[in-house]
């Protein structure tokens, strides 16, 4: 770390939770008014479910990430402060990262924008985890226990969270744009600041406590983006829509988001302790942060990994039926049985593995669990079925077969068939697969590139040799 | 006897990971939290959460008259009877926990 008594505070530009959320064009403006030495942001988690990493594809719209990153590359070129984003895709995984490229590329064509981008990779390969694991740098951590090569050769995709030390060492390099793989949230807003010799407790603490952008103001609702500024011992935070502040309650209370322990964070290479932080209000909108505490730790990389599963098909009636309505658990029962009955009945030994899920919403579909007794009965409900078969023909011949019950099924017998009340013709949704994540493990490291690739793209070459 | 629902001026759930869920109970007040606070123990909750009381954190936060509450999913995030992605409704089995 450089010693010297004129260090300047580490500005960091975070415009929005995340790309594609919506940055807001007066903020960054605002954001070049006040001065800014880097603007990073993350693009992604693992909040929206598996999804996106099996199948490597965004969450959010094309449309959506490119108005951001216009507005982004474009405040990166008049500004010449590198543009840092994580998790691209949503999920990280190689075709996410290369997803945002192509979004990046077109932007700067459009805008006559000539940066120098870098992309890092940290999707792994399964014969690559499969040797760390056999070599024992794999732990798991709760709930799960130790992996197997089964469970590796199931996921379609995997990656490892990266930390600061890959965006540090591409912009020792020189580059402009930084199109990140999976990270973590923080690391993508520390490194930066860690790179120029900022604090490194006050560095993380910062980016846990941006990685949201407005979330860590007072009023979540009012505006998109923070800037932190880091220095030698701590760090601030202001937020840059002007009617809304940060606050001691609303800057502390971010360690608890979406984190199991409020105090410490466990991160690449070490631990981000916050037991004695210090928060005072320095200005009316302004937070600072003193005593985080960086711990250095032996260097691992977090593990993720998705696969994708077994195939859904979905059926919805509403019912408003006050005879049903009196007896929904019974009522649910012996749909369950019907349908369980009639797909055994036509589809026999081919069916293969299945099956049915009844959530009566209005009911307990959420909890799932079972209703008081003296419960009284909702006015109407929703009754979703859904059938998980080997394929999605299976799913949807199964929804085909099931669909007449469905509709149909009196609560008791001897009496007119009900029809109940469908929204759709046809009745059956094909939903896709099942992605689960099957990974919760950490990889031991050495070289904290050792898993990482770095691919520079040149835009001015590119833009050039398009030209000529 | 008071439930947490009548002590807490916001309580909330939320994903920690595919395979975590944390719930933030907000007192209303610093005498709440002081009355009520260590009543959130790993074998009161247990049932409530289902799961073993060996496997549920609690984190009493003072300066924010809060307590937070973290414990593995039933399930992974996701799976074939997904109910609840977000884990986003999972408080609301808290609310009627008595403190006394």
């Amino acid at each position: 770390m450089p010693d010297g008594p004129a260090f300047s505070p580490v500005r960091v530009f975070v415009p929005a939770g995340q790309l594609g959320a919506g940055v807001r064009a007066d903020e960054v403006v605002t954001a070049i008014e006040r001065g800014f030495d880097v603007i990073a942001l993350d693009a992604g988690s693992t909040d929206s479910g598996a999804a996106y990493l099996a199948a490597g594809v965004s969450k959010n719209s094309r449309d959506a990430v490119k108005a951001d990153l216009r507005l982004l590359m474009t405040a990166q070129a008049r500004s010449r402060a590198p543009l840092l984003v994580g998790t691209a895709g949503q999920a990280g995984a190689d075709p996410n990262v290369d997803w945002t490229l192509e979004i990046v590329a077109e932007v700067a064509r459009e805008e006559g924008l000539t940066p120098r981008v870098a992309a890092l990779y940290s999707e792994l390969a399964a014969e690559t985890l499969k040797a760390k694991n056999a070599a024992g740098k794999v732990r798991s951590l709760p709930p799960l226990g130790a992996l197997d090569d089964a469970t590796i050769d199931s996921c379609a995709h995997i990656v490892a969270l990266m930390g600061v030390e890959p965006y540090i060492a591409a912009l020792e390099a020189g580059a402009d744009i930084l199109i990140g793989g999976r990270s973590t949230d923080t690391a993508v807003l520390a490194s930066y600041p860690i790179w120029r010799g900022a604090h490194a407790g006050a560095a993380w603490h910062a980016g846990k406590t941006g990685e949201c952008g407005a979330q860590c103001t007072a009023n979540v609702n009012l505006g998109s983006g923070v800037i932190l500024a880091i220095d030698r011992s701590g760090f601030e935070v202001e937020p840059l829509h002007p009617a809304t502040r940060c606050t001691v309650q609303s800057v502390s209370a971010h360690m608890l988001y979406e984190n199991s322990n409020p105090f410490r964070l466990t991160e690449p290479g070490g631990v981000l302790d916050v037991t004695a932080a210090r928060y005072e209000q320095v200005s009316e909108v302004r937070v600072r942060v003193e005593g985080s505490v960086w711990e250095p730790r032996p260097y691992t990389m977090k593990l993720e990994g998705a696969s994708a599963g077994r195939y859904q098909t979905v059926m919805i009636v509403g019912i408003a039926d006050p005879q049903v309505l009196a007896n929904l658990d019974l009522f649910h029962d012996r749909m369950h049985h019907v349908l369980t009955r009639r797909i055994e009945r036509t589809m026999g030994a081919r069916a293969g593995a299945f099956d049915v899920s009844l959530r009566i919403y209005g009911w307990n579909a959420v909890t799932g669990g079972p209703v008081p007794k003296e419960a009284a009965p909702p006015r109407e409900v929703g009754v979703m079925c859904v059938i998980t078969a080997e394929s999605q023909n299976l799913a949807d011949q199964m929804a085909k077969a099931c669909n007449p019950y469905f509709f149909h099924m009196p609560l008791s017998d001897g009496v007119e068939l009900p029809s109940y009340g469908f929204p759709f013709s046809p009745a059956e949704i094909p939903r896709g697969q099942v992605f689960e994540f099957r990974l919760n493990h950490v990889v031991e490291l050495d070289d904290p590139l050792e898993l990482v690739r770095t691919r520079w793209i040149d835009l001015a070459t590119a833009t050039e040799g398009a030209d000529a | 006897m008071p439930r947490l629902r009548d002590v807490c001026r916001n309580v909330r759930s939320k994903v920690a990971g595919p395979f975590w869920i944390t719930v933030d109970a907000f007192f209303d007040g610093a005498e709440s939290y002081r009355a009520h606070h260590a009543k959130l123990q790993p074998a009161a909750l247990a049932p409530l959460l289902q799961t073993e009381a060996a496997m549920i954190e609690v984190y009493p936060v003072e300066p924010l008259c809060m307590v937070k509450i973290s414990y593995p999913r039933a399930a992974p995030q996701g799976g074939m009877v997904e109910r609840d992605m977000h884990s986003g409704q999972q408080y609301v089995r808290l609310l009627d926990l008595e403190l006394d």
